[in-house]
């Protein structure tokens, strides 16, 4: 059974003279215990507000409508969960790692206070103790002489320092499920490299599932064991991570991939660009939302919405003329 | 149930675009989120209602403002005004005038002085802070002095306590109602210059700024032609909730006796001042003028949190 | 042997670090950009890339004249910037222009289309009347596929990749000789970026452009430029042609920044070597002695790396210039990688202050110079 199965996740925001946004629009995936899957997709394709409505962080409003199940362990539902026991999962079996660390983190508050803070909540360690994990925590996050880094304000830490301070304080009660919200897209390369192999040895080592949100194709490539590609508020293609990158049958992710520079590719060839913007988008209902970008769009991708494909080793995709497979693949 | 062709042309639009539209400019924009706000609505309407009676409020009036009628007629009595009856609406005034009338009339004059004393903080307070905005964004080491001495400048009239002020600007040019009205502007002309200059300042640093710069156009039409028109929104808010305090701070002096000795002519601060003698036996007195101060400042105040919504892209979403 | 537009030498840019409440004391110095010697051919396009804080930025505008140099000298096809008049600099910037980063802060707001590009050519009274003017706008337009209509609208009412688009269009509508592109698609979504990319290139062809393109990303860099040079910490340590770089860099940070750039295909990422690189960037207010990457190298020796600061020499025969003592015993493999344990010093509090003098030294540096 999975750890976590998103089936249908819907998110609606209604504001008073302006048109209902669908962020998200039947979101359906699944993570595996000591998975990492992937979400990948542009802004505006709902992948942010998928992982907030799942830890349960959506402003509780007029307006805000969620719709769909998540089942976590098989017999919580974290969107019907009430807010008191959700106080309770986040932290403890779900955590989240945010893009800006510093916006993360209480700037009047001392590191190691709030560490302390998530041991002694969500696992009742108290004084020296706790300073003493806390210590440890942030010594396996790679944070050089963690007794005096405890003492700091997060103003005094880089970047860097402070997205592992933020990564320690996620992963201090060894959650289950770990949330990753575009952890390395405010980082240098090199920082972001450090920051992946970190997130890769905690997988490794505590068997932890991470769901890893980015834009990034590349940061997908080397991490997830299976990727989920977003477009306007629906995952269009879902596949392991070897498959997709080398078979992709949806017009927007091989657009996509075509769209990316690479540092193997030759000099001055043409990208592969993919037209319009991600605001040119037809309603799902009535059509597939990509059809106006499209390259293979024909009369059938019109009318209705395309229907998810199934094809082998579990590789599907939302589209009535997918790309065609030219090699055969081994996964 | 729409037919598939539809949806296929609905496929159409989106490409075609509004192609014919205009654009939409941002101060455009800003009025129709105006538009849509009912606060802007509410304040806008108590604003229209006080502009028309300001204007034919002396046509309104059933009888003249400076008539002491119940002192002729004898109504008036030490210790006794008399309170609202059929043919006086809100009574007499301790003059024997009519309050009603009094009202009307009085509106045009509390309208000016908030007008023009805010209207003399705008213009003094813009241009200093303009030119110190300006030489402190584009203007190097000498831009920086200039600004340093207009701001410090400021800085000596914000230190001075707004009654003070007003205090000696009318033992300068003896007690009126340009009095009060200079002393209200003055007051708030460091808020205009620390404005403006802050905006100015923040707006200089923007990349449309050394964008345009890199096209080589000149300084001084930058900070007029961008930097100026991008800083003025707050500047906007902050006059319309200046009129709101002007009004009341100008009847404060005018309660003071700072204000226009001859209180024939009706001007609600100057009507709340007269009251004070007599708040034991008409307390209506006060209350009536007061509320008028009270409504018209709820007016621009909502007026004027609206167009900081409006005006400010950040807080629209 | 293809002519030289333009060309700096030993550019500094140090912007003071100010305390002190009521006198402005300086005590230190950011050195942004500390030194750096780069020649742009005519046509060609210059990459560079360095991470932040590395000063790239700061070269593209002092090489512009928007940040006065604080030494150094920058010669544009034979005319001496550092030392022009204002009034000369401005009739000069007709021939060299930006495109930003942000396409939406870097257009003015409360401008349209139309004004946003014509001012440019009132500034420099190009296209006469107004017509000659509509007629070159809407050619520009079209050169940067733009829709007609776009004219009377605002910024706000366009895309992100139509908004860089105007970006583009307000540089090219001055026919100008060079282009610096700041960060040209960092703020774009992937799908953007490489239409935008095509554009630069479509542009260059066309209209013979030479172009220094300034960015984080090497993938993007390498795929553009011609030549490439990479900063860090206010010098460069490396420059090549764009395929030499990436088949055989030789400076331990292009090495480590080239390992940690993620590539989309699973089958690379897994078999490639990772270079991961100890600590953060130390303070450009208060750079490493000698070699500014000894701090950090895998590859530091304990003799000549600490205290002499090795300068851009020819390695081979051609123009591949590096800036490492050892940049042929690493290649042969003579000198193997060590561990490096980040220093305290040189993260947290010194670089983070450093680097809070510099983005406000950068707000106002004495205001960009006209």
């Amino acid at each position: 059974m999975p750890l976590l199965d998103v089936k249908d996740l819907s998110v609606t925001f209604a504001r008073r003279g302006q048109r209902t946004v669908r962020a998200v629009d039947g979101v359906s995936f699944s993570v595996e215990a000591g998975q990492v899957v992937g979400l990948v997709g542009e802004s505006g394709c709902g992948k942010s507000v998928t992982s907030l409505a799942l830890m349960g962080l959506l402003p509780k409003k007029r307006g805000v409508t969620i719709g769909g199940s998540a089942m976590f362990a098989d017999d919580t539902d974290l969107l019907k969960t009430d807010e008191r026991s959700m106080r309770d999962i986040r932290g403890r079996d779900i955590a989240m790692i945010f893009q800006d660390p510093l916006s993360s983190l209480n700037p009047v508050v001392p590191i190691g206070v709030q560490v302390t803070e998530v041991l002694s909540r969500h696992r009742g360690m108290q004084g020296e103790a706790a300073r003493k994990e806390a210590t440890d925590l942030l010594d396996k996050v790679g944070i050089p002489d963690p007794a005096r880094r405890l003492k700091e304000y997060p103003h005094q830490l880089s970047g860097g320092m402070r997205q592992r301070a933020l990564i320690a304080m996620a992963v201090a009660c060894k959650p289950r499920l770990l949330i990753a919200d575009e952890p390395t897209t405010a980082l240098d390369v090199t920082i972001q490299a450090q920051i992946l192999e970190l997130l890769r040895g905690l997988v490794r080592e505590s068997g932890t599932a991470l769901v890893m949100i980015t834009h990034d194709l590349g940061v997908v490539a080397g991490m997830c064991d299976t990727v989920n590609v977003l477009y306007a508020g629906r995952v269009v293609e879902s596949a392991r991570r070897k498959p997709l990158f080398a078979e992709p049958r949806h017009p927007y992710t091989h657009g996509l991939l075509g769209s990316v520079p690479r540092l193997d590719s030759a000099r001055g060839e043409r990208l592969h660009a993919i037209r319009g913007s991600v605001r040119d988008v037809l309603p799902w209902p009535d059509g597939c939302a990509f059809a106006p970008r499209c390259d293979r769009r024909v009369d059938a991708c019109v009318g209705e919405p395309p229907a998810l494909v199934e094809s082998i080793h579990r590789h599907a995709y939302r589209c009535v003329n997918p790309e065609p497979v030219t090699a055969e693949v081994s996964s | 149930m729409s037919t598939k062709s539809d949806k296929v042309d609905r496929l159409g639009e989106l490409s075609a675009v509004k192609q014919d539209e205009r654009g939409v400019s941002l101060w455009a924009e800003a009025f129709r989120q105006l538009r849509r706000n009912p606060s802007a609505i509410v304040g806008a309407s108590i604003l229209l209602l006080f502009v028309i009676i300001s204007i034919i409020g002396p046509w309104l009036a059933p009888y003249s403002p400076t008539d002491t009628m119940g002192i002729r007629e004898g109504v008036i009595k030490p210790g006794l005004i008399p309170g609202p009856s059929a043919e006086h609406w809100l009574g007499y005034d301790h003059q024997g005038r009519d309050e009603f009338s009094r009202l009307l009339v009085g509106a045009r004059q509390t309208l000016l002085v908030g007008v023009i004393s805010t209207l003399i903080g705008l213009t003094i307070g813009a241009l200093i802070g303009g030119i110190a905005g300006a030489s402190a964004g584009l203007g190097g080491r000498i831009g920086r002095a200039v600004d340093g001495v207009l701001m410090r400048i400021v800085d000596m009239l914000l230190a001075l306590p707004s009654l003070l002020l007003a205090v000696s600007i009318a033992a300068l040019l003896g007690a009126s109602l340009t009095t009060v009205m200079i002393a209200v502007g003055m007051v708030s002309v460091p808020v205009f210059a620390r404005l403006l200059r802050g905006a100015m300042i923040a707006q200089s640093g923007g990349d449309y700024v050394l964008a345009a710069t890199s096209l080589g156009v000149k300084k001084s039409k930058i900070a007029f032609t961008h930097i100026l028109p991008n800083s003025l929104a707050p500047v906007i808010v902050q006059a319309t909730l200046t009129l709101a305090t002007a009004i009341i701070e100008a009847a404060a002096l005018s309660f003071l006796g700072l204000g226009n000795p001859d209180s024939s002519i009706p001007e609600w601060g100057v009507m709340l001042a007269d009251a004070q003698q007599y708040l034991g036996a008409r307390p209506g007195l006060a209350i009536y003028p007061a509320l008028g101060i009270i409504i018209t400042a709820l007016g621009f105040t909502l007026l004027g949190e609206a167009m900081r919504e409006a005006l400010d892209p950040k807080l629209r979403k | 042997m293809t002519e030289v537009l333009v060309e700096v030498d030993d550019l500094k840019v140090h912007f003071p670090i100010k305390r002190g409440v009521f006198l402005d004391r300086t005590v230190g110095h950011v050195k942004a950009v500390d030194g750096v010697d780069l020649r742009i051919e005519k046509g060609r396009t210059y990459g560079l890339v360095g991470e932040s804080g590395c000063g790239k930025s700061t070269l593209g505008r002092a090489l512009l004249q928007l940040t006065k140099p604080t030494g150094g000298r920058v010669n544009f096809d034979g005319t001496e910037l550092t030392t022009l008049p204002p009034k000369q600099l401005r009739q000069m910037r007709k021939r060299m222009q930006m495109i930003f980063q942000d396409p939406m802060s870097s257009l003015d707001p409360r401008q349209n289309v139309e004004s946003i590009l014509t001012e440019g050519l009132q500034a420099h009274g190009i296209g006469g009347d107004r017509t000659e003017r509509r007629k070159l706008i809407a050619k520009t337009l079209d050169a940067v596929g733009l829709p007609q209509w776009a004219l009377s609208r605002y910024p706000h009412e366009f895309s992100g990749g139509q908004r860089q688009r105007i970006g583009i269009a307000r540089a090219v509508v001055l026919n100008p000789e060079l282009i610096v592109a700041d960060e040209p698609v960092s703020a774009l979504d992937v799908s953007i970026q490489a239409q935008v990319i095509n554009l630069l290139g479509d542009l260059q062809e066309e209209l013979g452009l030479t172009y220094l393109v300034i960015a984080h990303d090497l993938a993007v860099v390498k795929h553009i430029s011609d030549t490439v040079g990479v900063m860090y910490l206010g010098g460069l340590v490396e420059e090549a042609s764009s395929d030499d770089i990436y088949r055989r860099p030789l400076h331990p940070y292009t090495r480590a920044l080239m390992s940690a750039v993620p590539v989309p295909d699973p089958e690379v990422e897994d078999r490639r070597e990772r270079i991961l690189l100890a600590g953060d960037l130390p303070s450009p207010a208060n750079p490493p002695t000698g070699c500014r990457f000894h701090t950090r190298c895998p590859w530091a020796q304990p003799t000549k790396c600490r205290d002499d600061r090795p300068s851009l020499r020819i390695i081979g025969t051609g123009t591949h210039r590096v800036a490492c003592h050892w940049a042929e015993q690493i290649e042969t493999g003579e000198i193997r990688p060590h561990a490096v344990k980040a220093e305290i010093t040189a993260d947290g509090a010194g670089a983070k202050d450093a680097h809070g003098a510099l983005e406000t030294a950068l707000e106002t540096p004495g205001g960009p110079v006209v």
